[in-house]
């Protein structure tokens, strides 16, 4: 008797819906028979059986969304020393569980996976199965863990063959909790298991040969988000040129009639307001992933990424597609100044649901932003400068400038990032697009 | 004879030949440096030979029980001079263990003294005219009985004794006075006592065997002073003197002068380590009153030269010395170590006999820990009843905070053997939940153990 087990139809893939059953109770299949579809969130897949044998039972209901890898789906009664049957395609590496109690429950589960935003209840918790490795750890080490909110699968143990103990505990930061992670972490939130840490000793760096400056909440802040950040969500990025001389000369004339008003917009609130417009055409880029669902969001508030002594905050313009190029220079120099004073109000600098970093002030070409948590895109904007271009046959000289859009590709896929790209280039191409 | 090898151990007792035996495991040349018997103080002087007394000792008291059993014995008696020299024999049979063992690991012993002096690296070892060079030195002197010759508490070599006298008594003093009640002067007045002498013990502290936890220390008061022994608890001892026959001891009880006759004094009043005489001092090397100031890996700050044991500070245990020793020429070694805290266990051989492990209750508050406690009597132990062995009991504190076993203190007939499982307990760093659930053989003293680990958290089985 042996299971077959949810494949893995791709390296990423945790979880699945079992989207039709070809076989049932009784029937007799051989290698290469399709035995069942499966659905992620990509494609649909067929299983094809690899060895001869007959279905003993059906574990997983056709139709049963959020199936984990590896759980087993069915078993087969065959000849009696046969090899745990796996289904083709990236079969599942974990052997075959032989004789699981409790048919058509999932299995028990193992531990919850540190970083992975689960489901928040599904039929089986996350389990570690796809790793299959015990995790060695004191009791004392569990108990500490458990009430300190730590997921022994981040720690490093120190102990004798590896195994995780007190000490291990005690240097470990609290990590996200057992519950399914929140999409949206604010400042604040606990941070995720760390890796074990290194000194700068051992890892060759003399002592008494730096100073060792403390740090702050900003800068844990940044480091604990960022490295979330990087860590969990799988981002790409997308460049493109852009071509700005017009809105150069628009610019320049708009702060002509400014003037008067004392107001004077800058390229990044024209990038801001072009932004806005282009979220608002493709709105699936203005959206967040949660484990929960897509969160589709009704304005665009655009985080801009503003430098301060020690660090850098983000603070908001809030639904700047309502927001005139007046307002939105004026409240970006505000919130700006305010930032580098340290007197943003918390409200002012957590949410948004875009955020725009410009290093074109330092002269760089081009760069990829680190996803603003929960934010599914970033845009990183580059220096605007004189480059050869090619119209037509001929040669030119345009004043040039490369975005590069960061994705969130649980959320905001390839393209989807494209589509909003080719959204906002006639908005930085003519500027009087912006208010057609 | 080749003078330069890769590690020199100076001092040859449980911290020393242990440290020379892991250093030739792990490949390097070793010499050892003794100035008198291989296997130091522990095997020749302490350890070993205490307990051949003790077990001498303890079947002889036993007699005295034989009729509650249904037993009888015509005449008895012993000799004491053959007590004594079994307990040489004793110690004899390790000695030439460890002569054995060293001649084994090839490791080269080298008879003399050790001076150390400044050396390229580390410091030079010169034995007589012997100047011998390593990359790393050992100190492993140990310690010796403090004496505090202004009070006359020194040896005379005649009616007032160290442990080292009293190993080898020349009769069995009718009266005997114990001056400090740790575990060594506690093990001689228990030796003594089961002779038959008439046995005071003096404590300057409020409780005997001061470091236990201070439920142990009043019941072993109780169990001691039923057999006999007397105490003077907390007194202070203003001066011994020794009289035409005999001695005699002034103290000062609650303000109150007292005088103590006794045929012999033994003083056992701490120890202090054997620091002098080596040029320590002219080599640097930092000092704390009587003990080398180390690292946790033993490093003294001067280059290549370490100290373990006895002579590196408290708790002044042959195992912890044996410990320290291994580690420490293992971090020599570049030998990565594990990450494991190793609670040293103390262990008291008296009638009956005293063991603990890990943090009393009182420090356990101390340090601010809100500690769970348990506690479970022999007197209702099967095993304990069957046997006669009905006094003691056996202490646990765990942390009420994450349920971590801390402490565990026991009194009673052989716990120095059941203390290990406790021990094991606490460098597993087991909870509560490991100790209840572990199945202890019925029927066994040992079950007392469980039944604390229960009662700690309110679900002791037999009480």
């Amino acid at each position: 008797m042996t299971d077959i087990l949810m494949p893995a139809l791709s390296p990423t893939m945790e979880e699945g819906t079992l989207a039709k059953w070809h076989v049932k109770k009784g029937d007799t299949v051989k290698s290469g028979d399709v035995i069942a579809e499966i659905e992620t969130d990509k494609a649909t897949m067929e299983v094809e059986a690899v060895d001869e044998g007959v279905v003993d039972e059906i574990l997983i209901a056709e139709g049963s969304e959020g199936v984990k890898v590896n759980t087993p789906i069915a078993r087969l009664a065959g000849e009696g020393e046969a090899p745990a049957p796996a289904p083709k395609a990236e079969a599942p590496k974990a052997e075959a569980p032989k004789a699981e109690p409790a048919p058509a429950k999932a299995p028990e589960p193992a531990k919850v996976e540190a970083a992975a935003p689960a489901p928040a209840a599904p039929a089986a918790a996350p389990a570690k199965a796809a790793e299959g490795s015990r995790i060695f750890a004191s009791p004392l080490a569990r108990r500490l863990a458990e009430q300190k909110g730590i997921d022994l699968s981040g720690v490093t143990g120190s102990g004798p063959h590896g195994r995780i103990v007190k000490l291990d505990i005690d240097k470990a930061q609290p990590g996200q909790s057992k519950a399914a992670p929140t999409a949206a972490s604010a400042a604040g939130a606990p941070a995720s298991a760390p890796r074990p840490h290194q000194t700068l000793e051992q890892m060759g760096i003399a002592p008494g040969s730096y100073d060792l400056i403390p740090l702050d909440g900003m800068r844990k802040t940044v480091a604990r988000r960022m490295t979330d950040s990087f860590r969990d969500v799988p981002h790409f990025p997308l460049t493109i040129d852009l071509e700005i001389d017009e809105l150069l000369a628009a610019r320049a004339k708009i702060n002509a009639m400014l003037e008067k008003q004392g107001v004077k917009i800058s390229v990044n609130d024209m990038v801001i307001k072009a932004a806005a417009v282009a979220l608002m055409r493709v709105p699936e880029a203005n959206a967040s992933y949660t484990p929960e669902g897509i969160a589709m969001h009704h304005h665009a508030d655009i985080a801009m990424a503003v430098a301060v002594p020690g660090g850098l905050i983000t603070p908001i313009i809030r639904s700047a597609e309502t927001k005139g190029l007046a307002q939105i220079a004026t409240e970006a120099k505000d919130l700006a100044e305010r930032a580098r004073t340290k007197k943003l109000k918390p409200e002012e600098f957590q949410g948004g649901t875009f955020s725009i970093s410009n290093l074109g002030m330092f002269g760089i070409k081009s760069f990829a932003s680190i996803i603003n948590e929960p934010q599914g895109a970033i845009l990183s904007v580059g220096a605007g400068e004189k480059r050869p271009v090619v119209r037509g046959n001929e040669l030119a000289i345009a004043t040039v400038m490369s975005v590069t859009l960061t994705c969130d590709h649980r959320v905001v896929d390839g393209a989807t990032g494209a589509k909003w790209l080719a959204a906002f280039k006639p908005l930085i191409d003519d500027p009087l697009n912006m208010i057609v | 004879m080749a003078d330069a090898f890769d590690v020199i151990v100076i001092g040859s007792g449980p911290g020393g030949y242990v440290t020379a035996i892991r250093a030739s495991q792990l490949g390097m040349t070793v010499a050892i440096v003794e100035r008198a018997e291989l296997g130091g103080i522990c095997l020749n002087w302490g350890c070993i030979p205490t307990k051949a007394l003790l077990k001498s000792g303890e079947l002889y008291e036993s007699l005295d029980h034989l009729k509650d059993y249904g037993l009888s014995v015509e005449k008895r008696g012993f000799d004491f001079g053959a007590v004594v020299q079994r307990s040489r024999k004793v110690a004899a049979t390790l000695n030439s263990g460890v002569t054995f063992l060293m001649k084994k690991n090839k490791v080269e012993v080298v008879v003399g003294s050790a001076k150390l002096e400044k050396g390229q690296g580390a410091p030079t070892v010169v034995v007589g005219d012997r100047k011998l060079t390593a990359k790393h030195v050992i100190l492993a002197t140990g310690a010796r009985a403090r004496t505090i010759p202004a009070i006359g508490l020194e040896p005379d070599g005649e009616r007032i004794w160290t442990y080292r006298e009293a190993l080898t008594p020349k009769f069995a003093p009718k009266s005997l006075v114990v001056v400090g009640s740790g575990a060594i002067g506690m093990e001689f007045a228990s030796f003594y006592r089961a002779l038959g002498s008439d046995v005071t013990v003096v404590e300057m502290l409020p409780r005997i065997l001061p470091v236990e936890d201070e439920e142990v220390s009043k019941a072993a008061h109780k169990a001691f002073e039923k057999r006999g022994i007397k105490f003077r608890v907390p007194a202070n001892v203003k001066k011994l003197t020794k009289l035409k026959a005999g001695v005699q001891l002034e103290i000062e009880v609650g303000g109150k002068a007292e005088t103590l006759d006794a045929e012999v004094a033994i003083v056992a009043v701490g120890i202090v380590g054997n620091v002098e005489d080596m040029g320590l001092e002219a080599l640097g090397v930092k000092i704390d009153r009587t003990h080398v100031v180390t690292d946790s890996h033993g490093a003294t700050g001067v280059p290549g030269l370490y100290a373990i044991g006895d002579v590196a500070g408290p708790p002044w245990l042959a195992h912890k010395a044996s410990h320290e020793g291994v580690h420490c020429i293992e971090h020599i070694a570049g030998l990565k170590p594990t990450n494991i805290t190793s609670p040293i266990p103390g262990c008291t051989y008296t009638t009956p006999q005293v063991a603990s492990v890990g943090l009393t209750e009182a420090q356990a508050k101390e340090q601010g820990l809100d500690p769970k406690v348990g506690r479970f009597p022999f007197r209702v132990n099967g095993k304990a009843i069957a046997a006669g062995e009905l006094d003691g009991f056996v202490k646990t504190v765990f942390d009420g905070k994450t349920g971590a076993l801390i402490g565990a203190h026991m009194i009673g007939h052989e716990v120095t053997e059941m203390i290990q499982g406790f021990v094991i307990a606490m460098t597993l760093e087991a909870t509560e939940a490991e100790l209840q659930a572990t199945v202890f053989a019925h029927p066994t003293m040992s079950e007392a153990m469980h039944e604390a680990s229960l009662d700690a958290y309110g679900m002791v089985l037999h009480t």
